[in-house]
């Protein structure tokens, strides 16, 4: 295998190992709050659950890059990498969505555990409660969206 | 501890708020007829031993404090935190031990519940003047507050040397604590306790030494300034009071006593509701021991009121703000 072949499966690695760091802390964190308002008031459940799973997008989000770039570099399908160069550019690709996924999965599961307190003491404010952490979604789709345009116009 | 580790603790905080008496319940309470209806009206809120017939009021309330204490002890990971909130406990404690003891009398009920420090263990302590085994804090106070009682049989000079450093403990464990809630409970409470002090003394006509020796330095307000005020007598420290951020007393202590001693309890209260929008760290869960308390010190004014068949307006004098 050569380096740039090397450097290309590091950028899927990068992708799937941070974005899926960052949402598995996210969801721990939210999933913590959720079993807390469980623990006092089970009818919530659904409520939280919803909330909880928010912060999971970012792990799918990279693995949906390191798919697409397994399957571009002769791993999956697509032309090996032969070049240094080439190898940069995929791991260049990857780590938008592997950098803002491990940092957005973090603050929206921080952001979904306030929300989840916030539907513990009011549960009609269900709807608002789901849009706080769902900005924070945002940033993890602008860096998914870079990431994919990049991956997929590498020649 | 990391504030996340209380996530958990903190969302199940929120829930039990929501179970917390509001200003509209103490309202209605306050409207109904007499103690039975209010113990029933409690009842109806989940007070008490559910399912138990005929409680009496301080069967009602002293299982509400037994159930504060269990939730928190199940919420708060760390247990240390809350020393500071026994502080008051323990130096009464002391102060009761060294007054039993100096006077060779007895005083049932005047000990109050203090794990560690409870009135066998302070009674040994003061008997063998074992001062060392008590915290750091009380060893100094307390030989001298039994030396002082021993030598003059003042009680009143024995008591503000110890409820002085009571203040003193608690504004220093205030001042090193990480806790934001416990920073403004130590300040609140310690600038709170010398207004207190300095409108009883000068209702007594206390000079300005004993003021001096009686309050507690206090980052939020100016001791000596209002020692000065104390000793020249209730009017004086009002119109300091209206020049100082503690305005509101100084309209509640012209209104009446009991107006004061509610616009105490309302800044304890206000303290800590800032609480009410973290989502981490282990403040609501102190924030929610707190509002407890308050809660079921209002209930217990309540059902005393009832009880004695004091008229609406007298309560409504008398009830505090809620944290729920």
């Amino acid at each position: 295998m050569n380096i740039g072949m090397a450097f290309a499966l590091l950028g899927a690695a990068l992708a799937t190992g941070l974005a899926g760091w960052g949402s598995a802390k996210g969801v721990g964190i939210a999933g913590q709050a959720a079993a807390g308002v469980v623990a006092e008031d089970p009818s919530q459940f659904a409520k939280v659950l919803i909330l909880e799973l928010l912060p999971g997008t970012q792990g799918i989000y990279g693995l949906l890059v390191a798919f697409i770039t397994l399957a571009n570099i002769g791993v999956l399908g697509g032309n090996p990498v032969t070049d240094l160069p080439t190898g940069l550019m995929y791991l260049g690709a990857c780590l938008p969505i592997a950098i803002a996924g491990l940092g957005s999965g973090i603050y929206q599961g921080k952001t979904s555990a306030a929300s989840i307190g916030l539907v513990a003491k009011k549960p009609d404010q269900f709807g608002k409660a789901m849009l706080f952490p769902a900005m924070v979604e945002t940033y993890a789709i602008l860096a998914l969206l870079v990431s994919i345009l990049a991956v997929t116009n590498i020649r | 501890m990391s504030e996340l580790d209380y996530t958990f603790a903190v969302a199940r905080v929120r829930v039990l708020e929501k179970s917390l008496l509001t200003d509209a319940d103490i309202a209605q309470m306050t409207a109904l007829s007499d103690e039975p209806a209010v113990l029933q009206f409690l009842a109806g809120k989940g007070w008490g031993e559910s399912g138990a017939a005929h409680q009496t009021a301080e069967d009602m309330l002293a299982c509400e404090t037994e159930k504060t204490k269990q939730t928190v002890r199940e919420l708060l990971a760390e247990p240390e935190l809350l020393q500071i909130f026994s502080y008051q406990d323990m130096y009464h404690n002391l102060k009761a031990a060294i007054k039993v003891t100096c006077t060779q009398g007895e005083a049932p009920g005047v000990f109050v519940s203090c794990p560690g420090f409870d009135r066998e263990r302070m009674l040994q302590i003061v008997g063998e003047k074992a001062w060392r085994e008590l915290p750091a804090h009380m060893q100094e106070a307390a030989a001298e507050a039994y030396q002082t009682l021993l030598q003059t049989r003042d009680g009143q000079r024995c008591d503000i040397i110890l409820d002085r450093a009571a203040l003193e403990a608690i504004a220093k464990a205030g001042k090193e604590s990480d806790e934001p809630v416990i920073r403004d409970y130590a300040d609140r409470l310690v600038s709170v306790a010398d207004i207190r002090i300095a409108v009883r003394a000068a209702g007594v006509g206390k000079n300005r030494e004993f003021l001096t020796k009686a309050l507690a330095p206090c980052p939020s307000l100016d001791a000596a300034g209002l020692a000065r005020a104390a000793a020249a007598g209730k009017e004086s420290v009002i119109a300091w009071l209206r020049t100082t951020r503690f305005a509101p007393a100084a309209d509640a202590l012209a209104q009446s006593p009991s107006a004061f001693e509610r616009w105490c309890d309302d800044e304890m209260t206000e303290a800590i509701r800032p609480q009410k929008r973290n989502p981490f760290s282990a403040g609501p869960v102190i924030a929610y021991m707190l509002a407890r308390q308050n809660e079921i010190r209002m209930a217990r004014i309540l059902l005393t009121a009832k009880a004695n068949g004091l008229p609406e307006t007298a309560i409504r004098e008398r009830t505090r703000r809620m944290y729920g």
